[in-house]
């Protein structure tokens, strides 16, 4: 290895924020950029992508299957009755430890939408109209039965601590194709039950360098930790702050000609540029009137519609992996109420990002999935004043749309109370390298050395891609 | 070959071949003397073959290992065409081939070559090097002055055989900058600079070593590495995050490293300081250790489900700290490269299963919530204290008149004793039962019940009866143990070089990175353990040197040549040592998170640098733990004093990390962290510009300029320039320096509420004997020196 060789590793290896290889490759002199065999990140991607990015609307606390994509008549034909032990036994369970377990039957009915005639819950009316767009999958099954570990397992592919969040893995696998936001940026919104914590690991880079980390954007204070110059200081002042720095670190590296100091002034020269490029991108003033109306959004309000709207924008500068959280979805009790909350918070904004991406033509390579870390179950939990269901690993249902997903589709099944996933099953594994397909990675093949093991986002566990639902 | 594995003597560490160049530098065409298993080939076999010729016989394909002599069945020593490991490899289609294309792994053209000569040249096996006890080498003699110390000896041989130079020594200045940081984690002030360019006695930079290794800012430094592997945090880490009781552990650490407690003894305490006969405070605060992991009171959480997850944590933890190997992947099977099973990870596991814990806490939805047994105790300096004044108390009680001072005396030990703070412990309780979990299920209730032990293949532990975590603290630290004094002193090299003799900190295995100095690394272990150098004049008096002194280690380190040298490279170093594996200079790495945050205080004058205490809470970004529930929090952040404490201080919590340290690459301590990530991001970039904290040292900075930094612009320049980076500035920093300050007190003079606003940020007081103007200009100035790269870099 040269010392060209070096500083090129030095300088890939810690530049901006999902400033990946792709948008450094054209930065650098082509004598530089040579294609490494030992490179992980060589030949990506491995084929075709359909999808440049992925928007995950994440539904934490675990929507209901049963009420929502999933309906089971045979589970309201046997309403608090006993839960047959053939079900449950030997299963994890939640807080229905030493409980009797009854059945619940569904709490809301059904319709038929789209050309598809897709079932879709009446909670979801909005979904409906774009029924034709989406894929649902009603067999997908976790191994975490509690939120915390569950949400790793979503994120990260296991429950084990310090792996890289998916986006992390996505953004050092491709870059980002922007240049003043990160590459991973996670929104977040509330309403509905108690909403549950949600930890900064469930976006962390793990062992991957820092840069892939997931950035949060906040609608209220500075939308970025610091993003907002001092009071008292222009931008004008700022710019000569930066530009001083800039000019003495340069003279510092006269005799060092350290990759590392170049690559300090570009952050600074990125820095720079966020501080402009965030709030104007959270000031979503210039969207038209019908365009708000859509999505719902009635302000800059930290709202699930107004997070989809600045999906769209996060979408369009670029963005790689967007992710926004929901938090409100733990029904264990009073599930009819805080279900007609959720879904009126979330049905709507979901539907729209859809359409909204379609009428511009980005649904095409934009992957969106949508639900929680689990689902719930069949059975009734009593607590509070009204009842609810518990966490359920077994089966559950996800719906995908855009970045080469079929339109109008229903994967899998699970038995005939909405217990387990019988029929094609899909781990969470799955959904991640059928993700990971989209956007034209081999999800064995996207790997990261660490403690001597070549590690993925699948883990050693098998891993399908569900070429089912793709087009 | 027979099947029983025969481990020749371990040549590997003496064999002189190892001054040849080495193949893995990765130019294919150098010429390799003698290849040698260990060094070249068991890396190749490790990573493309191991996976199903390796350790795990549930996983072996074939029935063939590869990994130990048994593998010798497919060579034929001396005729690569006549072995069978030889054809496979050099198939080129067909189900013969190894490896299969399924794998996805290939043999590069050099390593096939590589097993080739090693066949051609007998093909001989030879044990992994970090499971044979380390041997004293001999130290290599090279009558050249540069060498300092033994460590140079070995470092220099190499630097020879690959015809390269030591660097020149670093200036003065550079030199006492870096060891400042190195060993106390803060920049030298200008005065000590200058007293150290004065002093110019043939020991001064030694004097300078001894001095600062007494300076109880070196306990800190190392606790901030300590607490990285133990995963220390202020918070639970699971679910709702709340608070639990354990600083007292962090300050335990401290005051470990200041003391100079011999590291077996520290071991000892930590892992099992309960079960030590009448145990003193500190020895029961050590065992916090064993509760410093991540627990939960969710409420679905079922108690054998969170008991197995703890301790399979406990066994990650303690095989990273200790014995730096992976053996978690043994939980769920056998290791797949290194010779750990999935029963050895069990039978580890069995040591903890005496610890008083519940798997699913009780809660309660409170912060701080309460993970018993917890224990009330004073901090360390509170214990001093109360011990005198208990003794004053008896001393008075003996006179006749002893009214009001006793009374005031009693008073006062009452108030010392309400300082008191909980800090968890380890009780040792009837040991749980531990199963060989099939594929780590916590629900098996079925498999193997096994006793704690050692890895099978390892020195066994040889207790009388159930052995205890008292006796695997023993067999960690006796001297013949492969792994602990090889991974400690391998990380002491790491925080004084930037990275380890093996570079791999957190996998001494199969798959981690072999040692660019084997010798020297174990040389460092033998003398770690059994120290033969005699003590030199120092702050602890001569005489002999105790074993497992760190102290001793830290200071052979940092007296040497190797690390006096400078980090600046030339044109031959970057053409035949370009990744500075040889360490033929220093290194220059951006600082640690802690010391971005305290070297910004120091230089402000705004450092609060009391020992101790309760973590504390630096102000941070409105709304940051929003997404927190059970309770929701709100944070409030310290006044006073507390809000300006070294970065060790600040309460970790693991779900949210402050945002200056998360920017900085300070890891949440779920797991274990050898070795910190550097990155060099733009969210880095703002906090220094922009974050208050560090606004508010620039304006305090600014007032000091003004104050003490002389008359004139370019003094008072000079002036902040030394305060910040220790040198001298050039005349076109200087200059640079100037233009903002002339541009910004124009800008600032015409707009005087912006001057006020600025110099307004943060809880230090405004000096309101001073021109705001002014004061603002001197602050962009200062925000200007906390940005440099030079400033944040360990040179």
């Amino acid at each position: 290895m040269d010392s060209h060789e070096m500083t090129r590793r030095a300088f890939l290896g810690r530049t901006s924020i999902g400033f990946g290889a792709t948008a450094l490759a054209t930065m650098l002199p082509a004598s530089l950029t040579g294609a490494q065999s030992a490179d992980p990140l060589s030949g990506l991607p491995h084929f075709a992508a359909t999808a440049k990015r992925v928007i995950f609307l994440y539904m934490s606390g675990g929507p209901s299957h049963l009420e929502l994509f999933d309906p089971k008549p045979a589970l309201t034909r046997m309403h608090l009755e006993p839960m047959p032990e053939s079900f449950t036994r030997g299963q994890p369970i939640a807080q229905l430890q030493n409980a009797r377990l009854r059945c619940f039957g569904p709490q809301f009915r059904f319709r038929k939408a789209g050309q598809s005639g897709q079932e879709l819950s009446e909670l979801l009316p909005n979904l409906g109209r774009i029924a034709d767009d989406i894929a649902i999958v009603r067999s997908m099954h976790t191994d975490q039965i509690n939120h915390d570990p569950a949400h790793t397992v979503m994120n990260t592919g296991t429950q084990i601590s310090g792996r890289p969040s998916m986006g992390a893995w996505i953004t050092y696998g491709l870059g980002s194709e922007c240049d003043n936001l990160p590459g991973f940026i996670v929104l977040t919104s509330a309403g509905g039950r108690n909403p549950q914590p949600i930890s900064s690991r469930q976006w962390a880079p793990g062992f991957l360098p820092g840069r892939h980390q997931g950035v949060e954007f906040y609608s209220s204070g500075d939308p970025v930790h610091y993003v907002r110059n001092p009071p008292g200081v222009t931008r004008a002042q700022q710019r000569q702050t930066i530009d001083a720095v800039r000019e003495l670190n340069a003279i510092r590296n006269e005799p060092l000609r350290d990759p590392e100091i170049d690559t300090r002034i570009a952050q600074y020269e990125m820095a720079f540029r966020m501080q402009t490029s965030v709030p104007e991108l959270m000031d979503i003033a210039s969207e038209p009137r019908h365009v708000r109306e859509m999505y719902g959004v009635t302000g800059a309000d930290g709202s699930f519609a107004y997070n989809c709207l600045l999906a769209r924008r996060l979408a369009e500068r670029g963005v790689r992996f967007i992710q926004l959280y929901h938090r409100g979805w733990d029904h264990h009790d009073n599930i009819v109420n805080y279900l007609r909350q959720c879904c009126g918070l979330c049905d709507k904004p979901s539907a729209a990002l859809v359409q909204d991406l379609k009428q511009r033509g980005m649904l095409d390579d934009t992957l969106i999935i949508w639900g929680g870390e689990f689902g719930r179950t069949p059975m009734v939990q009593f607590k509070g004043s009204a009842p609810g269901r518990d966490h359920h690993i077994r089966g559950f249902s996800m719906w995908l749309a855009g970045g080469g997903v079929k339109g109008g589709v229903t994967y899998g099944a699970t038995d005939e109370l909405g217990y387990a996933a019988v029929v094609n099953p899909v781990h969470v594994r799955d959904l991640h390298a059928t993700m990971l397909h989209t956007l034209g990675i081999d999800h064995a093949r996207l790997t990261y050395r660490h403690q001597g093991l070549d590690m993925r986002l699948t883990g050693v566990e098998p891993a399908r891609v569900v070429d089912e639902i793709l087009a | 070959m027979g099947t029983t594995v025969v481990f020749r003597s371990c040549v590997a560490f003496t064999c002189a071949s190892f001054l040849a160049a080495l193949p893995s530098l990765d130019a294919g065409e150098k010429t390799v003397a003698r290849v040698e298993f260990n060094r070249d080939i068991r890396p190749i076999l490790s990573d493309k073959c191991f996976f199903c010729h390796g350790p795990d016989a549930a996983h072996r394909k074939a029935k063939l290992r590869l990994d130990t002599e048994e593998g010798a069945r497919v060579i034929v020593g001396g005729k690569p065409a006549e072995s069978e490991l030889y054809g496979r490899i050099t198939q080129v289609e067909g189900s013969k081939r190894m490896p299969p294309p399924k794998s996805g792994k290939t043999l590069a053209k050099n390593e096939i070559e590589l097993i080739r000569r090693w066949i051609e040249q007998g093909g001989t096996f030879q044990p992994h090097w970090s499971f044979a006890p380390p041997k004293r080498p001999q130290v290599p003699v090279s009558r050249h002055p540069w060498p300092r110390n033994p460590v140079d000896e070995f470092v220099l041989a190499k630097l020879q055989a690959l015809k390269l130079t030591p660097a020149p020594e670093a200036a003065k200045v550079t030199l006492i900058r870096r060891v400042y940081f190195d060993l106390l984690g803060l920049p030298p002030s200008p005065a000590q600079v200058k007293a150290f360019l004065k002093d110019t006695r043939a020991d001064a930079y030694d004097r300078l070593v001894d001095a600062l290794l007494t300076s109880p800012h070196f306990g800190e430094r190392m606790a901030m590495y300590w607490l990285d592997l133990v995963r220390y945090a202020d918070t639970v880490g699971y679910h709702g995050d709340q608070e639990h009781h354990i600083s007292p552990y962090r300050d335990y650490v401290i005051k470990a490293f200041n003391d100079n407690l011999p590291f077996d003894r520290f071991t000892i305490e930590q892992l099992a300081g309960d079960l030590l006969p009448n145990p003193t405070t500190d020895q029961l605060i050590a065992t916090g250790y064993n509760r410093v992991l991540q627990t939960t009171h969710e409420g679905g959480a079922q108690d054998k489900e969170y008991l197995a997850i703890y301790s399979a944590d406990r066994v990650r933890n303690l095989g990273a700290v200790w014995m730096g190997a992976t053996i978690g992947c043994a939980q769920c099977h056998n290791h797949r490269y290194d010779p750990y099973t999935q029963k050895d990870f069990y039978r580890l596991a069995a040591f903890f299963a005496d610890i008083d814990e519940r798997g699913a806490f009780k809660g309660p939805d409170q912060t701080p919530t309460k993970r018993p047994p917890e224990i009330a105790v004073l901090s360390p300096i509170d214990r001093a204290e109360a011990e005198a004044v208990r003794q004053q108390i008896a001393a008075l009680k003996l006179k006749p008149n002893r009214g009001d001072d006793l009374a005031g005396r009693e008073k006062l030990l009452a108030e010392i004793e309400k300082r008191k703070s909980l800090t968890m412990i380890t009780k040792s309780v009837k040991p749980r039962v531990i199963r060989v979990l099939h594929r780590g299920d916590w629900m098996d209730t079925k498999s193997e019940i096994v006793d704690p032990g050692a890895p099978h293949f390892m020195k066994p532990i040889g207790a009388k009866g159930r052995a205890t975590r008292l006796d695997l603290a023993r067999w960690l630290t006796s001297a013949e143990h492969p792994q602990t004094a090889r991974v400690f002193v391998n990380r002491l090299w790491y925080l004084y070089f930037g990275k380890g003799l093996s570079k791999t900190l957190d996998d001494g295995g199969s798959q981690g990175d072999w040692p660019t100095h084997p010798e020297l690394l174990d040389w460092l272990a033998a003398e770690f353990t059994r120290p033969s150098l005699s003590r030199g004049r120092g702050a602890a008096g001569a005489g002999e040197i105790p074993a497992w002194n760190v102290k001793h280690l830290v200071k052979l380190l940092v007296t040497s040549a190797t690390y006096r040298q400078s980090s600046l490279e030339s044109d031959a170093h970057r053409k035949l040592d370009p990744g500075n594996r040889f360490f033929s200079r220093q290194s220059r790495y951006r600082l640690p998170a802690e010391m971005i945050r305290d070297q910004a205080l120091a230089v402000s004058g705004l450092l609060a640098d009391r020992l101790g205490g309760r973590s504390v809470k630096p102000a941070q970004p409105d709304g940051y733990y929003a997404h927190l529930n059970f309770p929701r929090r709100t944070y409030v952040a310290d006044k006073g004093l507390d809000q300006y404490r070294r970065g060790v201080y600040t309460h970790w919590q693991r779900t949210y990390l402050h945002p200056m340290l998360r920017a900085f690459d300070a890891p949440t301590r779920e797991e274990c962290t050898a070795q910190r990530p550097i990155s060099n991001t733009p969210l880095a970039a703002l906090v220094l510009l922009n974050d208050p904290s560090f606004v508010e040292c620039a304006r305090v900075l600014a007032a000091r300029i003004i104050k003490e930094g002389g008359k004139s612009d370019a003094e008072r320049i000079a002036w902040a320039w030394r305060q910040a980076l220790s040198r001298a500035p050039h005349e076109r920093e200087v200059a640079a320096l100037a233009r903002l300050y002339q541009a910004n007190r124009k800008q600032y003079a015409d707009d005087r509420a912006a001057a006020l606003k600025l110099t307004s940020i943060g809880a230090a007081p405004r000096p309101a004997d001073l021109d705001v103007a002014e004061l603002a200009a001197w602050t962009s100035v200062a925000r200007v020196l906390f940005n440099l790269d030079e400033t944040i870099t360990r040179n």
